[in-house]
């Protein structure tokens, strides 16, 4: 099973909000990322056939979909807002896609059950929506989204309206609910953390365009530009110019990087180097270091980490660190750079060098 | 924390006792102490007790007023409140053309009560009226002065096209808060324009339409100014509504004591009503 969009351009009222999608997803999951306002719901929207494409085909499984009605798709989908029938108990919200289906009473009261369960509301069947909170609300969405096993799947960033805590909680059951269907799973995110821990592959989009597809994971370590470095990293890539010269990569600010490890391919001229903000620390990590001298901008606080706003040489770099750190602001601070880190990218913004990855997960 | 008491507090709530005091309460206790005396004169004053209900009750012509005014508020709910969400439906939804049709929407409620009778008499008079001319041209004998339908016609016209508009303001707000996603998630599953209809937007609105059923029927319940400019009560007393019955005896006779019996009796009606009617709409939609 796969669906497919065939150089799909999509107008509205004569702003284009995508500009010649062209790219194919498999079943199982798929995470659609991209800032607010990069075209993810108008892709959405495309796919469950609720818009039209102004240019371009939208193929499932190879067959054109621009006559079928959207009733007539096999598609389910979860919002942000929770979406359910505000007179409708839970049961009957979650047997409504079934009921219209023309299912057997006790074969709906069977699956009502069931997915009920699997989302663990198995106890609220009886509620109505406004008897629910916030997150038992999105899982009566969810259960009507699973219970009509559609081929197509969509959720449109279902998790930004909840807690972080519950948001961790759905994230994790919801990865498990997806490697065991058989449909195409579209999920829409802005979060690159999120991205990753529900893996699968991902098309990242920006501005109304698809920058880059691939497996969720290769493609967080290899973006091809800085502009997917940029989408897919939270908070963004810090950046500076380069120039590689005489065996080192001289940065802004008389930073000098000795050309190791995968730096070492490459050739002379000018570079945009990128690099994570987990990435950069305040403390000397391992010999290879480079200590760059910067002033503190902000400290942010959040959760168990601190991102640290520094100033260097008129450009401003986050960095990333556990742990809290009430740092006082305008101070002279020590940042280290690890070249090995380093992602190098060249004068049109292309991946040239990506740091090697090391066995275990995020890190690399 | 500890709460510490200081009875200086209580020089705080003055004002808003003071208020309340002059706004209800007094005026309150005015008719009360006027419904239980017959009075004379300045110091001519006897304690009746209850007789002034008792005879208020009994009178026939407040039956017919009552029977009347209840036929007008039902009537004015069923035909405003369905016709206020079937015009809210058929707004359009955002633009320069849904500011307009609010705007136009809007102009009835921003003319001052006796100037609708007014407009209304002219609008409808036979010879000169663009309503009444028209209608007796085509043939049809209307007169709103001399048959009691035409009377009721009009003032029912008339209380349609001032008050309706707020049932769609209302109706609209509620409208326009259902997130565009409902409606996306409707057409995902096939519903139809009734289903989105019976299923979304019905339950949604539930809130706003509560209080529209409730101001629209304490309202219409209480109506005087318009048909008293328009008909005065009649012809005879086919538009006799409670309001205008009750300043009849009160301005026109002079019963003070009789006037306010009645008026508390009515106060206490408006208020059954309403809190019945706000009962059963909490309770709609919730049971389903």
């Amino acid at each position: 099973m796969n669906l497919t969009f065939e150089n799909v351009t999509k107008m509205v009222g004569g702003t284009p909000h995508l500009y010649t999608a062209d790219f194919t997803l498999g079943r199982g999951l798929n995470v659609l990322i991209g800032p607010t306002l990069a075209g993810k719901t108008t892709l959405l929207r495309l796919m469950a056939g609720l818009d039209q494409p102004t240019r371009g085909r939208v193929l499932v499984n190879g067959r054109d979909m621009a006559d079928v009605p959207v009733r007539k798709r096999n598609v389910a989908m979860v919002y942000q807002q929770f979406i359910n029938y505000p007179s409708f108990t839970v049961y009957d919200n979650i047997a409504s896609p079934l009921r219209r289906a023309g299912i057997g009473k006790a074969a709906i009261d069977r699956r009502v059950r069931e997915t009920a369960d699997l989302v663990q509301i198995g106890d609220l069947l009886d509620r109505l929506p406004a008897e629910l909170s916030g997150g038992q609300q999105q899982r009566t969405a969810m259960a009507r989204a699973l219970v009509k096993d559609a081929d197509l799947l969509l959720f449109d960033e279902p998790l930004v309206n909840l807690d972080y805590k519950l948001r961790e909680e759905l994230r994790a059951e919801m990865r498990e609910i997806f490697a065991r269907r058989e449909a195409i799973v579209v999920y829409a995110t802005t979060e690159p953390l999120e991205a990753l821990l529900l893996g699968g592959a991902v098309v990242v989009l920006d501005q109304g365009r698809v920058l880059q597809t691939g497996p969720t994971v290769s493609v967080f370590h290899h973006p091809q530009s800085v502009r997917v470095g940029q989408v897919f990293s939270d908070p963004p890539m810090n950046l500076i110019d380069g120039v590689v010269a005489n065996g080192a990569a001289m940065l802004g600010g008389g930073i000098r990087l000795p050309l190791i490890a995968h730096l070492s391919g490459l050739s002379e001229g000018r570079y945009m180097f990128g690099l994570r903000a987990n990435h950069l620390s305040i403390t000397q990590g391992s010999i290879d270091d480079v200590a760059v001298a910067a002033t503190t901008e902000l400290a942010e606080v959040n959760g168990s980490e601190t991102f640290i706003h520094v100033g260097h040489h008129g450009t401003s770099w986050v960095v990333q660190e556990e742990g809290v750190y009430p740092l006082g602001l305008g101070r002279p601070i020590q940042v280290f750079v690890n070249p090995r880190h380093v992602f190098a990218f060249d004068g049109d913004g292309m991946l040239v060098a990506a740091p090697r990855r090391r066995a275990h997960g995020l890190n690399g | 924390m500890e709460k510490t008491k200081d009875n200086r507090a209580w020089f705080l709530v003055i004002p808003v006792f003071v208020i309340v005091a002059f706004s209800a309460i007094i005026p309150l206790m005015t008719v009360v102490n006027y419904s239980v005396q017959d009075i004379f004169g300045p110091n001519e004053r006897f304690f009746v007790g209850v007789e002034w209900f008792k005879e208020i009750l009994h009178d026939e012509r407040l039956h017919e007023a009552l029977l009347r005014q209840f036929l007008f508020s039902g009537l004015v709910l069923l035909i405003e409140i369905p016709l206020g969400v079937a015009i809210a439906l058929a707004m359009p939804k955002k633009g320069w053309a849904a500011s307009l049709s609010l705007v136009l929407l809007a102009l009835p409620l921003l003319i001052p009560w006796n100037v609708i009778g007014t407009i209304w008499i002219i609008f409808t008079r036979p010879d000169i009226g663009l309503l009444g001319a028209t209608i007796n041209g085509l043939g049809i004998d209307f007169d709103h002065t001399a048959a009691p339908l035409d009377a009721w016609i009009t003032v029912m016209l008339m209380e349609v096209w001032h008050w309706t508009p707020l049932v769609v303001l209302l109706a609209y707000a509620g409208l326009q808060a259902i997130p565009d996603a409902f409606y996306q998630a409707a057409s995902i599953d096939g519903a139809s324009r009734w289903a989105v209809f019976r299923y979304i937007q019905l339950p949604k609105m539930r809130g706003v339409l509560t209080i529209a059923i409730l101001l629209r029927f304490m309202d219409s319940f209480l109506i005087y100014a318009e048909p008293f400019v328009l008909t005065g009560g009649g012809p005879g007393n086919a538009t006799t509504f409670l309001s205008i019955h009750l300043v009849k005896i009160a301005v026109g006779q002079f019963d003070l004591g009789p006037a306010a019996a009645f008026s508390i009796i009515y106060f206490l009606i408006v208020l059954l009503f309403s809190w019945l009617f706000y009962q059963a709409l909490q309770n709609v939609g919730k049971g389903e």
